[in-house]
């Protein structure tokens, strides 16, 4: 028998924060409301600045070869050419903001919003980060192409995706990384003796320790090195760098040129000699690996339930992951059904994005285009596709509840609340956005506020709306 | 100078050049040769009229404020004199001199027709000009707009402030204008902030500790401007962000009014009066508010030049406060309060009261000093005279069901 399941964790903990009226709609059956989004496709984003990845990348890489070649021409002429370097940044600047624009007007305006806040967490645990030039333009277009058609699929098929798609081969390294014994590696060697051509393991080792199995999961130096070589090959069409044409420009290739021959061992299992085949095989392996279920279980309790996810509820999400074989509404349902996951309100502190985005749904705001809303994500601390590493944004309180990241939300949540003043009612919205997580010391302070602008700002900076 | 008290007030009428004349005039289209101008300033969070326009002569004032009632003029720490009755708060020189030079109207005992005590409800009626929150989605001086006489050519109001407040929003097309994104958290709120974080031990150690580092700073920059050692404490980030919001505001205001083909209604609104804590008396935080207000007033009048002939200033806030001190050395929500008329177009020099005492049988529930006159009397008198908003347009678009509040006559001059 279930506790009954309060609508306000629901539209603020799974989802991604209410919206007037929405508490009432989910009504007593909050579950359901949750189950119901399940249901149907996933959502994609689509529209006339959202291009293909393979398309901007190919372009990226062409004008980033017309820069060069005018750096070059330039300098044998005596003249600078500093403004070139200029122009692959403002190539790719507004497809980041159309991207970002995009992906939080779905945020602030989606009604199925745990699947949209399921669609964040891969990509994050997925994640690749802008400050790597390229991937400015191509962030927005690895999570719609890769994360989002998946998300309600197999974990097998959403590993495939994202390790194939272009924009993580750029950000991991892997294009560049050559089977020391492939016919390639022979060829260049030949060409430019005194420079080694050798593997780069950094894919490998993020797809285990950070997509998978997980830090202590079981694999070894051995097996990172077994694996990148399995990986040779898994590469980008096109022109680039040292490599000959082949494969369509800026779309996923295998290179077989580049593959390491022979079979491999990894995780004391033996991968036949192959193409492409010894590599999804690997995946398909790891995707069923004891040890990916509980690191995945992990780190959506962390996610879903608390910081220090609660051992009960990680072994039933990860005996979900594998009884299912990676069925991933299988395992949300298992979270769903988490007892834990209901007892504790508010037990997350939101992120910035969190913040940000249950903002604009409790106060109806719309969003704007170019970088202005976009903006108060930078300032307040997450920038989008920039967590800096592979690793993507931490989930834990300490990570983010630091007193300067406060006073920009407090004075963030001040200038909205200017900005609105009486076109909001923050009396009527607490308990709209709140429910039963409203205390009276906070419903009290609102209704005493000494305009209707403070009033807005003392909903945002509350407690309870700090956390989820 | 003159003041009234009892029904002396409702003779005013006589006082101004003889109502026929003036309508005659209103047919025209305002007071001729003037170009008039009209601000509106909004205190939002229920000024304490008691302490900024202090009875001081009033038998039962300073029962009733104890330790923070304000003594008479002449005495240290006593009021600046009016009228033999009534004082101004020390903090409010500008003020004074502008009453000593006929310059500004003071009422006292007036409020809306709103009787609950809710910040939100209260402003919305004093600013929707009917008689409940929520009657109307538009403001009375919005609706006013549309109704001001002369060439339609230009924009006629301007909204400085992040948001077009109630009052200006409507049927007429207003300018608005904001002041640049500085960091302008005002000690109110964060005060309030700081209430709500108490039983969080997380959030309110970090708001502390924010805080604590913005103090430094504060102290630190200071410093670094005072060579010679640092005079006392510094500022706050916060009071120092609101003076500078403030400054700009007036500035922009002004600037507006003194374009040759630019609005001539502005409205802008200070925050801050709310204080249910720790009000002080001559000196503490509502000395330390009135001042500042005080100073922006001189500074506008200052940058208006030439045009301050010609422009009224109205200050409103939403109701007054209790009559009595609470525990806490504050003030709560209360009804009557004071209203100030301000301007080189003001038929001012006196305090217009019709003042019923402070006695426990004369307070309105027995706590709130009890008002005697609508604040759309006064609304009604300036839209009237000062802009030439015919009569039938008062009673039936701006100001609905007001046909009991009598047009508050010959406020401005002719």
């Amino acid at each position: 028998m279930l506790a009954p399941a309060s609508p306000a964790i629901a539209a603020n903990r799974f989802g991604l924060g209410a919206r007037p009226g929405e508490l009432g709609r989910i009504g007593g059956d909050a579950r359901e409301w949750l189950r119901a989004q399940l249901r149907g496709a996933p959502p994609l984003l689509a529209g006339p600045d959202l291009r293909p990845a393979a398309q901007t990348l190919a372009q990226a890489l062409q004008l980033r070869r017309d820069i060069a070649t005018q750096k070059r021409a330039a300098r044998l002429a005596g003249v600078r050419a500093a403004e070139q370097a200029m122009k692959l940044g403002q190539f790719l600047r507004p497809l980041y903001v159309s991207e970002a624009t995009a992906r939080l007007q779905q945020a602030v305006g989606t009604e199925r919003p745990w699947v949209e806040r399921l669609t964040q967490f891969w990509a994050n645990h997925f994640a690749v980060s802008v400050d790597k030039q390229l991937l400015a333009g191509l962030a927005g277009a690895f999570e719609r192409e890769a994360i989002r058609p998946h998300v309600l699929g197999r974990f097998r098929d959403l590993l495939v995706a994202a390790e194939t798609h272009p924009a993580m081969l750029l950000y991991l390294d892997n294009y560049l990384s050559i089977g020391p014994h492939s016919p390639g590696a022979e060829r260049l060697e030949r060409r430019q003796a005194e420079r080694r051509v050798g593997i780069n393991e950094n894919l490998a080792r993020e797809i285990l320790e950070l997509h998978t199995l997980g830090v202590g999961g079981g694999y070894t130096q051995g097996d990172v090195t077994s694996f990148a070589e399995v990986l040779t090959g898994w590469s980008i069409g096109g022109p680039h760098g040292r490599f000959a044409g082949g494969g369509e420009p800026g779309q996923f290739v295998f290179r077989s040129e580049l593959h390491e021959p022979g079979a491999k061992v990894l995780l004391n299992t033996r991968y036949r000699d192959g193409g492409i085949e010894q590599g999804l095989a690997v995946l398909g392996d790891l995707a069923r690996h004891p040890s990916t279920a509980h690191f995945i279980a992990t780190k959506l309790t962390r996610h879903f339930i608390a910081d220090e996810p609660p051992a009960a509820a990680v072994a039933r999400v990860a005996g979900a992951f594998v009884a299912s074989e990676g069925d991933l509404p299988s395992v949300y349902q298992a979270l769903l059904e988490a007892r834990e996951a209901w007892v504790e309100p508010l037990s997350k502190y939101k992120t910035p994005n969190d913040f940000l985005v249950s903002a604009y749904r409790g106060l109806s705001l719309p969003v704007e285009a170019g970088n202005g809303a976009l903006a108060p994500l930078e300032l307040l601390g997450q920038r989008t596709w920039q967590p800096g590493s592979p690793a993507g944004w931490p989930d834990r309180s300490p990570d983010w509840d630091g007193a300067s990241a406060l006073m920009k939300r407090i004075e963030w949540a001040d200038q909205l609340g200017g900005r609105l003043g009486s076109h909001r009612d923050a009396r009527e919205l607490v308990p709209q956005l709140l429910g039963a997580n409203l205390s009276e010391a906070t419903r009290t302070a609102i209704a005493r506020a000494a305009s209707p602008a403070q009033g807005l700002t003392l909903l945002l900076a509350a407690p309870e709306f700090m956390r989820r | 100078m003159s003041s009234m008290r009892r029904r002396d007030f409702l003779g005013l009428s006589a006082l101004a050049a003889g109502g026929a004349f003036l309508s005659s005039r209103l047919a025209l289209g305002g007071v001729s040769g003037r170009d008039s101008r009209f601000v509106l300033v909004i205190l939002r969070g229920a000024l304490d009229g008691l302490a900024a326009v202090p009875p001081y002569a009033d038998p039962d004032y300073a029962r009733l404020r104890g330790e923070a009632a304000l003594r008479a003029p002449g005495i240290p720490g006593g009021v600046l004199p009016l009228d033999g009755f009534f004082g101004l708060h020390p903090s409010l020189s500008f003020l004074q001199e502008s009453y000593q030079a006929h310059e500004l109207i003071v009422f006292h005992a007036l409020a809306t027709a709103y009787r609950e005590r809710s910040h939100f409800d209260g402003q919305d009626v004093l600013e929707n000009g009917s008689l409940k929150p929520h009657a109307l989605q538009s403001g009375w001086l919005n609706r006013a707009l549309t109704q001001l006489p002369g060439p339609a050519a230009r924009v006629p109001g301007v909204a400085l402030g992040q948001n077009v407040p109630l009052v200006m929003r409507g049927p007429a097309e207003v300018s608005s204008w904001s002041p640049s994104k500085m960091s302008a958290l005002d000690e109110d709120t964060l005060a309030r902030i700081t209430e709500v974080y108490a039983s969080d031990p997380l959030l309110s150690a970090r708001l502390a500790d924010a805080l604590a580092a913005d103090a430094m700073m504060a102290t630190h920059e200071a410093a670094m401007e005072q060579p010679q050692g640092v005079g006392g404490p510094a500022p706050a980030g916060a009071a120092q962000a609101a003076r500078a919001r403030y400054a700009q505001t007036v500035e922009a205001a002004a600037g507006f009014l003194r374009q040759a083909h630019g609005p001539r209604v502005a409205v802008f609104d200070t925050t801050g009066w709310d204080t249910h804590v720790n009000e002080g008396a001559a000196q503490g935080q509502l000395a330390g508010r009135l001042k500042g207000l005080d100073q922006g007033l001189a500074s506008l009048r200052q940058q208006l030049a030439s045009a301050w002939a010609d422009t009224a200033v109205l200050l409103v806030t939403e109701f007054g406060r209790t009559a009595a001190i609470n525990g806490a050395r504050g003030t709560d929500h209360g009804t009557g309060g004071a209203a100030f008329l301000l301007g080189g177009a003001v038929a001012g020099g006196r305090v217009i009261a019709d003042w019923p005492g402070l006695s426990s049988r004369a307070l309105y529930q027995g706590r709130d000093l009890a008002p005697t006159l609508d604040l759309r009397a006064v609304f009604k008198g300036i839209l009237a005279e000062h802009l030439g908003v015919p009569p039938r347009a008062l009673e039936d678009s701006v100001f609905p069901e007001s046909a009991s509040v009598r047009t508050l006559r010959g406020l401005t001059r002719t």
